[in-house]
């Protein structure tokens, strides 16, 4: 009994390699998987490979082949910037997740978010994951900045990287801020009442900015439509713009700064 | 930038190694061995260095070039004497090259045209850098760095809730109401100044004045001992910004007042 099993099993595990071969071999599979690719038969590991891996992937390939030695270093760079770039993803994810149960509207819009905490699967996790990877994100962003400062990485050739790297953070700041009014409560409310009054006094325009702003006189539902779009649209997609100018550059100016 | 391929950088370097140990044992060798015979041995080491540039080139190639060229000097009138001119300009040299000829030493029709030396042709000006492949070196940290955050994000959310207060209304403001926390210094400053100033022109300038941070720093190092007040003047901003942002958050309560969150509790939502 134990031999025929034994036996089955060879050749259940014999087919499974057939099948495996088969499929790793077809037309299908080696158009889909680029040369380099783990996935291909034969991936083994060799100079050429690890090339490949990087120039026949397209996510990768925002990476150089090869880097200098010292830019894996986690202790000079912290991953900071690397870190910002994936909490965006991140919250792109679970944004999306959260768009599918919110309108923005002032009658809905806290009724929406309350009814995704309370009755819809996972929305009370993927809200909190939301909001606390976005804190997160201003943070690191900060911090990027300030690793990039003490080891005077915005220095020629990377000024003007480092400018992109301020625009950058102005448009984590305004994405955190625009998310902030649309579960209206009265924590969001007020927030930015505060700060759109803020807003208010900018010299000469002052009231007109605050009228775009708000999209009226008063923070009512037009702003909340207006913020929506703004967060879930606008800001990101200036974002995406000057992120991917962001690595260009840094790519550009000559891979990271260093060593000290 | 010329980037030579590292296994070849590493050969290279241990053939250098190689060499120079080899160099060293004879040179520690000798001496012991025979030291009355010191001088003699370091004699030929230091031949090829007065030498100066022409060392590498073997003596015999060098005979037959001068004597091309004196002949060529001169003329078609006396070859022999030029030939003797250029061994005697040659000196003591061990070799003794056959006499130069149209034709080669052993009546070949090629001759030689020139001698170029190892390295001024492939003259490589770039210093080999120390470079890594992206896969596995950097992408397996990413990787390791995104799930992290991801791990502490996800079990961070499973424990402590996004703040949902009640609904918004416009006629009933909380005290006190504040800015989402990375603006709340900026409420701090509204304590102290007119608003245009703190709302408007503190953060404008701020702004301004980071992104004209590197054309305002002529500084061409990046060493911190060269640049003690860039990085002072940065790090004191940066703590004046945190303790206004601190002080806004945990130590205002009702009116914006004074507080202290140990006795008073805290005013604080993120």
């Amino acid at each position: 009994m134990a031999k025929t099993m034994e036996r089955s099993g060879g050749k259940l595990s014999q087919k499974l390699g057939e099948l495996t071969e088969n499929v790793q071999s077809s037309q299908a599979w080696n158009s889909i998987f680029r040369p380099g690719s783990v996935f291909r038969k034969g991936y083994t590991d060799s100079p050429r490979n690890r090339s490949y891996v990087i120039m026949n992937s397209v996510l990768y390939h925002l990476h150089p082949v090869k880097v200098k030695r010292h830019a894996v270093k986690v202790s000079y760079t912290l991953c900071l910037g690397g870190l910002s770039f994936f909490l965006f993803i991140l919250l792109t994810i679970t944004g999306i997740f959260l768009m599918f149960f919110y309108r923005p509207t002032a009658a809905q819009a806290w009724d929406d978010i309350y009814t995704l905490q309370t009755s819809v699967t996972f929305g009370l996790l993927v809200r909190n994951m939301h909001r606390w990877a976005a804190h997160l994100m201003v943070l690191s962003v900060f911090l990027h900045m300030a690793r990039v400062f003490y080891h005077g990485a915005y220095k020629p050739p990377r000024e003007f990287n480092w400018v992109i790297g301020v625009i950058l953070l102005t448009l984590t700041l305004l994405l955190s801020f625009t998310g902030y009014l649309l579960p209206w409560d009265q924590l969001a409310l007020w927030a930015v009442t505060v700060g759109t009054n803020m807003m208010g006094y900018t010299p000469v325009f002052g009231d007109q900015v605050r009228f775009v702003l708000l999209g009226g006189k008063e923070i009512g539902t037009d702003t909340l439509l207006r913020w929506y779009v703004l967060h879930v649209l606008f800001v990101p997609f200036v974002t995406v713009i000057f992120l991917a100018i962001h690595f260009w550059r840094v790519r550009k100016d000559g891979g990271i700064s260093g060593p000290l | 930038m010329t980037e030579i391929p590292e296994h070849l950088r590493k050969r290279a370097e241990e053939a250098r190694q190689k060499a120079a140990a080899k160099k060293a044992a004879e040179g520690g060798a000798a001496p012991a061995a025979e030291p009355a015979a010191a001088p003699a041995a370091a004699e030929p080491e230091a031949a090829p260095t007065g030498g100066g540039d022409t060392g590498k080139i073997p003596a015999h190639l060098l005979e037959r070039s001068k004597a091309a060229k004196a002949r060529k000097a001169g003329g078609a009138e006396a070859p022999a004497a030029a030939a003797a001119v250029a061994t005697a300009a040659v000196g003591a040299v061990a070799t003794a090259a056959p006499p130069p000829t149209a034709t080669g030493p052993a009546g070949h029709t090629q001759r030689l045209l020139t001698v170029v030396k190892a390295g001024s042709i492939q003259d490589v000006k770039a210093a080999p850098q120390d470079k890594v492949h992206v896969w596995p070196h950097l992408l397996a940290i990413e990787f390791v760095a995104a799930l992290v955050v991801l791990v502490f994000t996800l079990i961070f959310s499973v424990f402590v809730n996004a703040p949902l207060l009640e609904l918004a209304n416009i006629n009933e403001t909380p005290n006190p109401s504040k800015a989402p926390w990375y603006f709340l210094g900026l409420q701090e400053l509204l304590t102290m100044f007119h608003p245009m100033v703190a709302g408007v022109t503190i953060p404008g300038m701020g702004i301004f004045l980071l992104i004209l941070a590197p054309y305002i720093d002529r500084n061409p190092s990046n060493k911190p001992e060269d640049r003690k007040f860039a990085i002072s003047v940065f790090t004191v901003q940066m703590m004046y910004w945190a303790v206004l942002v601190i002080i806004g958050s945990f130590f205002r309560g009702p009116g914006f007042n004074f507080v202290a969150p140990w006795s008073a509790g805290l005013f604080f939502e993120l």
